[in-house]
């Protein structure tokens, strides 16, 4: 296994599984389930036994390795000088299980719908750019950004509203964007943190030949999880862009008032999500755009920024649903950090989350108390 | 084993004692002074060798050519008169022993060099140093280990600055900036009164800087503040390059406040003096130091030695004077801090 | 065994017991060097009625049961050394009361020391603990229970000194109140004027009863702290400078520690000073007195107050320093482990040489490093060595190490401090018969089925 020589340092000593300022437990996996082997930690250990022939792989050896979110909290608080690699770690482990074809039954089937449709909900590639029928976004030809939307963005019913939200607030701030549609597949990085890094660089070479061959340079992605892929995993196989998340674009077009807001008297708390936040370091965008709406109150969560707590659906567990059930699950727990902050709405930037927290929400019997908007939806609002 | 050229004829015929009678810690008159100097000088006892405070001054007072304080540490040296507590001498010589961990930037035949202060990687961006980085050189192998001389231990000096020299030596550099000045003197001064041959030229990075900022002068944005400046003890081993001190301050717009304790008449920032001395004569000569920049209206003190900011620092903080080293005020006039 | 699973899954929640291989395996072990030994489940309840029923369940199965806060102790105590229950403490995290004025607050049996240093920052910031340097997410009982040590022991003692009250579930299934909490609503006094009786529990290692709250005195957070070190070539006078130090009665706390990596700290021992104050005025009163009532050292050359660089500066007055942690990883191999004896400060020097002796005899990474505790009443003297967990070889010679370093920590006058199951032993023995009979009647009566953490403070002749 890659990284078979770093497993045995891990002292279990647990500032993985904290925030930085020790406010709260912050490993999603950990806090919902609260096994030791759940964190950070506990999987190290578990692998390394598992490596020596002490454990054997098992459905739950299978849960632990893949109820973790990839949320990179345990890289961000590890004190040890391995701890960039401790996802990494964990990721490779799920290869071992890949390759074994011991996995999770959900794994196994978002991987096949994957690999046979190239998306997971297993529908057809035509209807990948259904979503912006109704808006002015155009198929790309050379317009100077490919808006890459995603899988999520492309057929979940609540992403599709933000693929919408994004795509149209991004033309009314007159940036030359277009789609793929049909001719955009998954980006991978989910697949990836699930350990099958062959159907990856399929993915990967797949998108990076289409992106060269309609002459992409810049793409702007919906989803921070394509963001992080395209950024950090594709140019090791050829794939060089400009890639920029929308909050990003959209910063300095709010910040340079070339689109009007008027009045917004909202109270807000915002969720950073985990590729866009630790993956990726990019804190401020989203929050400034927020604070340039006239009106709105921005109220943060008391784990925010890189102490954040994750929604529990990265790492392929937005398909899988290993940490989603129960009132222990990361997302119902972040709802309610949320309420504490007094914000009648939780901002996001991912679709994914967005998802989760919205059933989280519906789930906690908060429908009436909080709404979960992506950030451009928030914008649209507020269009004077 | 190398020794030092000190002619004990230049202080016996020295018509000023300027060398003991300017120093800011022993006030002595010149008669004193000439006789003192002559003593340690025939290797005789004398109360300097225990009340010298190690501040390196009087390497600058003697106009003459001679090396005062040189002496003063070699016989203190051989008298076994320690200047610093033991642990702390320890402390500092292992610190300076090279461990392999050196870094190397893409070295051609001028360099900068970086001692083994690692701050200055990061400090050493932008327009100034394009022309130079990323050819710089870091780590106790290419450390001058001038710094010993506050130890009294003038032979590991004498044993390590060879082998330095012949690492430099073996990189192929003509020209080395050095951006800590006690570097620089080592290789201006320090070698050749021991007759340690230099192979290279070495540039005191404040005349690097002036060079740089002249041909940058269409990004000068003049400060308009009013500075205080840090006097290290390093400096007086290159006295001949403080005119840099003023020539970059005009240059980039900042008033160089007229106190008491600059030029000459500088004082030690205190971290030596806290260590080797204790607390009384560390804080009463940091207290009248910081006094006299507050008193003149210094809104910033500029430092030249990363280790004196990092004792002083807080302590000008706190009485509200904005604490900076040359290369970052030298950055802010052309725009990029 | 899969009934006891079924009936404490009926307790705690399916969710919460496990008596899989995975759990297995890792609550088998701490990171220290203990031998494993496989629990038969591991359990992780929520309220003190949960913990109330499993111990019921196993006192009425004769299964031993094992509480566990975050198994840090590095020594194997919560090592299940006859299988059967452990209760991961962890879920019981609530801060159930904090009592400004009375300076006091009432928390879980697992709430981790982290949690509560982040909740009175937040909410009391007039107010602190006595923070180990241990992670932070040791918990607060399981520190207490083995006498640990903080950042104000050299003000106010162990850590177990400090609380002011206790809620313990006995081997029985009863629940009962420690200290003045046993019969008022304030939980002020641990004990006295009482009979103080939390000595039934504390430094038991849970082998007569498992904490499920703790009433923690707090102490005032002052504005502003810092540090300070002073470094000495010789070993012998450190405690005469502890001395002084202490006699000052302004420094929060002292560590000491000689170590031979990185190369500043190589040669030396270093006297760790740290300080409080809400003033600039303050601070620097303080400094000033700390320097001079050392100044008989510095004008002897045999020693002084370093430089401290802002980085070093930051790694100290971390808490808990997270430096500490690191030191797992010297040799690239994620172990350490400390024998850490409490004993008198004046044998400061020949514990320093010894750990030089047995460091260099068994070729392994060290640091030794000292806590005073009180006003120079004893101190902590830690034998760390480090090893590679995948150098069979080396752990074994860390082993023979801190075994040699158990003898002399015995013979030295020094007392073990959560000291391994084969340290107990070895105490026992050393131990006045009276007053090993004595624990031996205190464990009968409190544990007569020997179901609580068994394999700790056995005395097998009563």
């Amino acid at each position: 296994m890659k990284y078979a020589d770093i497993v045995h340092r891990c002292f279990r000593c647990g500032y993985c599984k904290f925030t930085g300022d020790y406010t709260d437990f912050n490993c999603p996996a950990y806090r919902k389930f609260r096994f030791e082997t759940y964190s950070p930690g506990g999987r190290m250990w578990l692998i390394r036994g598992w490596l020596n022939g002490e454990i054997k792989n098992s459905e739950r050896f299978q849960e632990i390795l893949f109820s973790c979110a990839t949320c990179a909290n345990c890289v961000e608080h590890c004190v040890f000088t391995f701890s960039e690699d401790l996802v990494n770690i964990f990721i490779a482990a799920r290869e071992e299980l890949v390759a074994e074809g011991l996995i999770p039954p959900q794994v196994r089937d978002y991987l096949k719908a994957i690999h046979v449709n190239g998306n997971p909900y297993k529908l057809p590639a035509a209807e990948r750019g259904k979503w912006a029928a109704e808006t002015p976004v155009e198929p790309y030809r050379d317009q100077e950004y490919l808006f890459y939307v995603g899988c999520v963005g492309s057929y979940d019913e609540r992403a599709v509203k933000m693929a919408r939200a994004v795509g149209t607030l991004l033309m009314k701030a007159g940036l030359s964007i277009g789609i793929l549609g049909e001719k955009e597949t998954c980006d991978g990085n989910e697949v990836r943190a699930m350990g099958e890094s062959g159907l990856f660089e399929q993915l990967a070479e797949q998108n990076i030949r289409t992106f060269h061959d309609m002459g992409v340079k810049k793409i702007i992605t919906l989803d921070p999880h394509a963001y992080n892929a395209f950024k950090n995993d594709y140019p090791p196989l050829g794939g060089e862009f400009e890639v920029f998340h929308y909050t990003q674009i959209l910063a300095p077009v709010i910040g340079g008032r070339r689109i009007l807001l008027k009045e917004c008297p909202l109270t807000v708390t915002y969720h950073d999500p985990c590729y866009l936040g630790r993956h990726n370091k990019e804190y401020e965008a989203p929050r400034s755009i927020l604070k340039a709406i006239p009106g709105l109150e921005l109220t943060e969560m008391e784990r925010n920024s890189e102490n954040a707590f994750c929604c529990g659906g990265g790492g392929g567990n937005f398909f899988t649903d290993i940490l989603g059930k129960g009132e222990e699950s990361p997302a119902r727990l972040r709802v309610r950090e949320a309420l504490d902050t007094g914000a009648g709405v939780i901002a996001v930037a991912c679709p994914q989350c967005a998802k989760m927290l919205e059933d989280a929400v519906k789930s906690e019997g908060l429908e009436d108390r909080l709404k979960v908007m992506d950030i451009a939806e928030i914008v649209t609002g507020c269009l004077s | 084993m190398y020794s030092l050229k000190f002619d004990i004829n230049v202080c016996q015929t020295c018509p000023t004692g300027d060398c003991l009678v300017k120093c800011q810690y022993l006030h002595l008159d010149r008669d004193t002074a000439v006789a003192e100097m002559v003593k340690i000088g025939k290797g005789e006892d004398s109360f300097v060798l225990n009340d010298c405070v190690t501040c390196y001054a009087c390497e600058e007072y003697c106009r003459r050519g001679n090396h005062p304080f040189y002496l003063i540490t070699e016989q203190r040296q051989e008298k076994r008169i320690l200047t610093a507590p033991r642990a702390i001498t320890r402390q500092w010589i292992n610190i300076g022993e090279p461990q392999g961990k050196y870094r190397l930037g893409e070295v051609n035949k001028r360099a900068l060099s970086f001692g083994f202060m690692p701050e200055f990687l990061s400090w050493v961006e932008g327009r100034l140093f394009e022309d130079v980085m990323p050819s710089y050189i870091f780590g106790q192998e290419f450390f001058c280990n001038v710094v010993y001389i506050h130890f009294a231990e003038t032979n590991i000096i004498k044993e390590r600055l060879p082998r330095v020299i012949d690492n430099f030596r073996k990189l192929g550099v003509r020209e080395v900036i050095f951006l800590h000045d006690e570097c620089y003197g080592a290789f201006a001064h320090l070698a050749p009164a021991y007759g340690i041959e230099v192979p290279f030229k070495p540039i005191h990075y404040y005349e690097y800087l002036y060079r740089r900022l002249t041909e940058l002068k269409d990004l000068i944005r003049p400060l308009n503040i009013r500075a205080a400046y840090q006097r290290p003890c390093s400096s007086r081993l290159s006295s001949d390059q403080h005119h840099f001190v003023r020539d970059i301050m005009e240059l980039i717009g900042v008033h160089l406040v007229e106190r008491t304790y600059q030029d000459e008449n500088a004082l030690c920032c205190g971290g030596i003096l806290g260590m080797n001395y204790g607390y009384d004569l560390a804080h009463e000569v940091q207290q009248r130091n910081i006094d006299d920049m507050k008193a003149h209206g210094a809104e910033a003190c500029i430092f030249n030695c990363p280790a004196c900011q990092s004792t002083l620092e807080r302590l000008v903080a706190k009485q509200g004077i904005e604490p900076m080293h040359m290369i970052h005020l030298c950055r802010k006039a052309i725009g990029e801090m | 065994m899969t009934d006891i699973v079924q009936s404490l899954a009926r307790i705690v929640g399916d969710a919460y017991v496990s008596d899989r291989p995975e759990e297995a395996y890792f609550y088998a072990r701490d990171p220290g060097l203990m031998p494993p030994h496989k629990p038969d489940c591991v359990v992780v309840p929520k309220s003190v009625e949960e913990i109330q029923e499993i111990v019921r369940l196993a006192a009425r199965e004769k299964i031993p049961v094992v509480p566990m806060g975050a198994g840090l102790a590095l020594t194997g105590l919560v090592i299940p050394l006859r299988g059967g229950i452990v209760i991961d403490m962890k879920r019981m995290n609530r801060i159930l009361k904090v009592d400004e004025m009375a300076r006091h607050a009432i928390v879980e049996g697992g709430t981790s020391q982290g949690y509560l240093k982040a909740y009175l920052e937040k909410h009391h910031p007039r107010l602190r603990h006595s923070i180990p340097d241990s992670p932070a997410t040791a918990t607060i009982a399981a520190n207490v229970m083995i006498h640990g040590q903080g950042r104000l022991t050299q003000q106010y003692g162990f850590n177990s000194d400090m609380i002011c009250g206790l809620e313990v579930v006995l081997a029985s299934g009863e629940v009962c109140r420690i200290g003045s909490g046993a019969l008022s609503p304030d939980w002020f006094s641990k004990g006295p004027p009482l009979p103080d009786l939390t000595g039934l529990f504390l430094g038991w290692f849970g082998a007569t009863g498992i904490i499920t709250k703790i009433g923690v005195k707090l102490y005032p957070r002052k504005k502003m702290r810092d540090v300070e070190i002073f470094i000495t070539d010789r070993d012998s006078l450190v405690p005469g400078m502890v001395y002084e130090l202490t006699h000052t009665e302004m420094v929060e706390d002292i560590n000491i520690f000689a170590q031979p990596k990185p190369m500043i700290f190589k040669d030396n021992h270093h006297i760790t000073l740290f300080y409080t104050g809400d003033t600039e005025e303050e601070m620097e009163f303080k400094r000033k007195t700390i320097w001079h009532s050392l100044d008989r050292f510095i004008r002897s050359k045999d020693g002084g107050f370093m430089g401290v660089p802002p980085a070093m500066k930051s790694t100290l007055l971390d808490m808990p320093q997270r430096s500490v942690s690191r030191f797992a990883d010297v040799k690239k191999g994620g172990g350490f482990e400390y024998s850490g004896p409490i004993i008198m400060v004046d044998k400061y020097p020949a514990c320093a040489r010894k750990i030089l002796e047995l460091a260099e005899k068994y070729d392994l990474g060290y640091s030794g490093m000292a806590r005073i505790i009180g006003r120079s009443h004893a101190m902590m003297y830690g034998f760390a060595f480090t090893f590679n967990r995948a150098d069979p070889d080396m752990m074994e010679r860390t082993r023979q190490a801190l075994h040699e370093v158990s003898v002399f920590a015995l013979e030295a006058g020094g007392v073990f401090w959560k000291g391994t199951a084969d340290e107990q032993k070895m105490a026992m023995q050393k131990m006045d018969p009276a007053t090993r009979g004595l624990m031996g009647m205190i464990k009968k009566q409190m544990d007569p089925h020997g179901i609580m953490n068994p394999g700790n403070w056995e005395v097998t002749e009563v």
